[in-house]
């Protein structure tokens, strides 16, 4: 799979150097971004803890990056950092108590849904600084675009690449390290996992920070590349589950399988959006649920699994 | 009712890739107590299942009457005459002792002689009738097995399994069990019993088949069987 | 006591009961199918639409358009059962949650398509009711009777009646249930048609309350999920007092600070709780 990646990272470096039209670049980037989120997640919901909340990591990331800037004048790139870290520093005081106090399964699904619920509103409530529900934009700094992280589809082409890039190597670590077969171990039958010796929830712990930056890294630069916030589609339980879907659609066992998915349900979206544009509004998500259902009825192991199975 | 012969031919069950009986086959005419006995994992509750519907046989015929009992869906077969007290009781704990027994009631014809069955039980386990608005999970082992029984005959069942009754019960209660087996026995049921308490059940069957690792090994009287120096030394100890 | 700590205090307890009735249905269905219905509010969605569409447009008196409302909702639940979740029975829980999150978006997708994204009113209004200096809500209070009424009805079913206890039996204990003649299968249609009752019920109390549109599922969802969650999932009685509860904390919440923050204090006490008590307050 890592040779197959490498493969797709290169023809995707080159891509650009061809000549490709703004509005291919355009999705490139949005599926290299959500690809990136979606990687995170599945890197949590393979080994079955399910996260609704998502969009509490990428909303406390993109928003903590554009009010650096423009509250403060410092640059994204130091904001982003900045902004993952404390979205990472948010997962872990979510998820630290959750895993010593075994919340697992529907009710670790549900708390972190409350935690994106949290975020969104408290996005929305802090509107003197947010914008609230009408969102925000990043201060245009046409001259320092540099320094303002704001390139046109060209730089953020290689930037989403090299983040997609950093994703998938992290999945492929992830693999081949001791701690996959833990975290087998541990979504089989925890008690046993921790009597064999397993620091369980240290494992968990680890991946969930390792998720949750990815995926906060992926939104956040998607925003910063949109130069608009909007605590809807940052936040909340909408994007949350957008997350999730296009990794399943994908196919969250496998290392391309989320970026897959993510291409995949791009693709969905910008189809139904051009096919019905403003009128049938309300075909586009009702297509979109339908396929979903679908998806998850017959596919459950998403494209790639599907694939793999014929092999 | 009138009774029915259970026959089991050539049973073949298991889960999954693991094969628990081979080519079991037995006999309950109406009217007879039959003992099922053998070691731990010997296939004895395996083969209840398969009576009862719980699980489908990969090969054989198990009948009841004129009813194909693996081609019949599970929950027709009590309304078919079959009743089963599973292993460990399964009483619903957070139910009292009477929503027991009235889920026990739940066929159709069990619903209209409610009234009746329920005086039955009750005439049957006056313990019972005492605690009829207790929480089952509350009482002690051997009511709670005394509340299974009485749940499995709510539906007027024309033969009655009853799996591992004597598990976990001081042998006091154990004996209070069989007496009652006898009892129930003794007003025309057909029995079934799967027991590792090879002496108990003994006691109060006519014939036993013995199961050891899915196969019928050997199969009597339950003189002939308590007579068997094999069957004493394998199962009995030194009693 | 300050009068209107008081008056939100009361309105809270009344909010509860218009909570209460959406974390009964989804306790039913999860306790019995053991799936969390994540469309369960975009459910109720569907029922103010059919409140308002048979009151406002096709002339229904409100009581029949509420009643109608009811079957309606109650088949909407059975055929989510049957398509969506039954054919997932035997694959792992998460898939059966997402298939029905899938739903969220056909039935928003649906409501926009057949009644646009307007906000929509029932415009039926009730004026609030002055006991000794605080101001209850009126509507609210209809509702509160309501949604006791309907909870009222519930437990009667299910204490009483042969389905009912077979219920309350099969969400302890699945495997044994045709041993007594008991088809799983049927129970799960019964539960799910009555969850969706259920959340048509709801939809009947907050059709007066809040005008209708495709997205209002997103605003009392998750906050239902967690009522549900902090009275330990599947367990009626605890999510039906949690409901009270929550009600309580969001309307003194919005009595401190306002209505957005009230919800960041739910949602944060949500959390804590989770933390104090991992199965639920009142965990089964």
């Amino acid at each position: 799979m890592i040779r197959v990646a490498i493969a797709v990272f290169a023809v995707l470096a080159v891509l650009p150097l061809l000549g490709l039209p703004d509005y291919f670049m355009h999705l490139g980037i949005a599926t290299l971004l959500v690809a990136l989120s979606c990687t995170g997640w599945a890197l949590m919901g393979r080994f079955g803890l399910v996260s609704f909340g998502h969009g509490a990591f990428i909303g406390i990331a993109a928003y903590t990056m554009a009010l650096l800037w423009n509250d403060v004048g410092l640059s994204p790139w130091i904001g982003l950092p900045a902004g993952v870290a404390l979205a990472v520093a948010a997962a872990a005081l979510l998820a630290y108590p959750c895993f010593r106090l075994r919340v697992v399964g529907h009710y670790f699904a549900l708390v972190t849904l409350a935690a994106g619920e949290i975020v969104r509103i408290l996005i929305v409530a802090l509107r003197d600084h947010t914008g609230g529900s009408l969102g925000m934009t990043p201060r245009l700094a046409p001259d320092h675009a540099v320094v303002a992280m704001q390139f046109g589809k060209q730089g953020f082409w290689w930037i989403a690449l090299v983040a997609w890039g950093i994703g998938i190597f992290a999945w492929w670590r992830v693999d081949r390290s001791m701690s996959a077969r833990a975290l087998s171990a541990i979504g089989e039958d925890e008690d046993a996992a921790a009597a064999v010796g397993i620091r369980v929830t240290r494992e968990k712990m680890a991946i969930t920070l390792l998720s949750a930056g990815l995926a906060a890294l992926g939104g956040a630069l998607g925003a910063q590349y949109r130069l608009y916030l909007n605590p809807e589609t940052l936040a909340g339980i909408g994007v949350s589950l957008q997350i999730v879907f296009g990794a399943l659609a994908g196919g969250m066992y496998s290392m391309l399988g989320p970026t897959v998915g993510a291409a995949f349900t791009t693709a969905l979206e910008e189809i139904l959006r051009v096919a019905f544009g403003t009128a049938f509004i309300g075909a586009a998500p009702l297509i979109y649920g339908i396929l979903l259902v679908l998806f998850i009825q017959f596919l459950p192991r998403g494209i790639v699994g599907w694939f793999d199975r014929r092999r | 009712m009138e009774g029915a012969v259970l026959r089991l031919e050539g049973i073949r069950a298991g889960y999954g890739d693991f094969q628990a009986l081979f080519d079991v086959g037995l006999t309950v005419s109406p009217g007879e107590a039959v003992g099922v006995v053998g070691p731990n994992g010997a296939g004895k509750t395996t083969l209840l299942r398969v009576i009862s519907g719980m699980l489908r046989p990969k090969a054989g015929t198990a009948r009841f009457g004129e009813t194909d009992i693996a081609a019949t869906p599970a929950h027709v077969l009590p309304a078919v005459g079959i009743a089963h007290v599973p292993e460990n009781r399964r009483l619903f704990p957070h139910l009292t002792v009477e929503e027991n027994l009235k889920v026990g009631a739940y066929i159709p014809a069990a619903r209209k002689r409610f009234a009746e069955r329920c005086a039955y039980v009750y005439d049957m386990f006056p313990r019972l009738k005492e605690r009829r608005h207790q929480l089952a999970g509350t009482m002690s082992g051997g009511e709670q097995q005394m509340c299974a029984i009485g749940r499995a005959l709510m539906c007027s069942p024309r033969i009655l399994l009853l799996d591992e009754p004597s598990a976990g019960l001081a042998p006091l209660v154990v004996a209070q069990v069989f007496e009652l087996v006898l009892r129930i026995r003794g007003e025309g049921l057909t029995v079934l019993i799967v027991e590792q308490n090879v002496a108990q059940v003994l006691r109060v069957v006519d014939r036993a088949y013995v199961l050891d690792a899915g196969h019928v090994v050997a199969e009597g009287t339950s003189a002939a069987l308590a007579a068997d120096p094999a069957i004493r030394s394998a199962f009995l100890g030194g009693h | 006591m300050d009068p209107f700590l008081l008056e939100a205090i009361v309105n809270g307890i009344l909010l509860g009961g218009v909570f209460a009735l959406p974390v009964l249905g989804l306790n039913l269905v999860f306790g019995v199918v053991d799936v969390v219905w994540l469309c369960y509010a975009e459910l109720v969605m569907v029922g103010m639409y059919c409140v308002w569409f048979l009151y406002t447009q096709a002339g229904f008196p409100l009581a029949l358009a509420f009643l109608t409302c009811l079957p309606v909702v109650g088949l909407l639940g059975l055929l989510l059962h049957q398509l969506v979740v039954r054919p997932l029975l035997n694959s792992p829980p998460i898939t059966q949650v997402l298939a029905t999150g899938g739903v969220i978006f056909v039935l928003q997708g649906s409501a926009m398509l057949a009644f646009g994204t307007d906000f929509r009113s029932l415009g039926v209004e009730m004026p609030p009711i002055e006991v000794q200096d605080i101001f209850i809500s009126g509507t609210k209070l209809v509702a509160f009777v309501a949604a006791l009424l309907g909870a009222g009805a519930l437990w009667t079913f299910l204490k009483f009646t042969y389905v009912g206890t077979a219920i309350r039996a099969i969400a302890r204990d699945r495997e044994v249930m045709p041993l007594m003649g008991v088809d799983p299968k049927r129970i799960y249609m019964v539960a799910s048609a009555i969850g969706g009752g259920l959340a048509g019920l709801a939809a009947c109390l907050l059709v007066v309350q809040l005008d209708v549109h495709p997205y209002i599922g997103l605003s009392f969802g998750p906050i239902t999920f967690m009522i549900c969650v902090m009275g330990g999932l599947g367990n009626m009685l605890g999510g039906f007092l949690a409901a009270f509860l929550m009600g309580v904390i969001v309307s003194t919440g919005g009595f401190w600070w306002n209505t957005e923050m009230s919800y960041v204090v739910a949602f944060a006490c949500f959390i804590v709780v989770m933390f104090a008590r991992p199965r639920g307050l009142f965990a089964r």
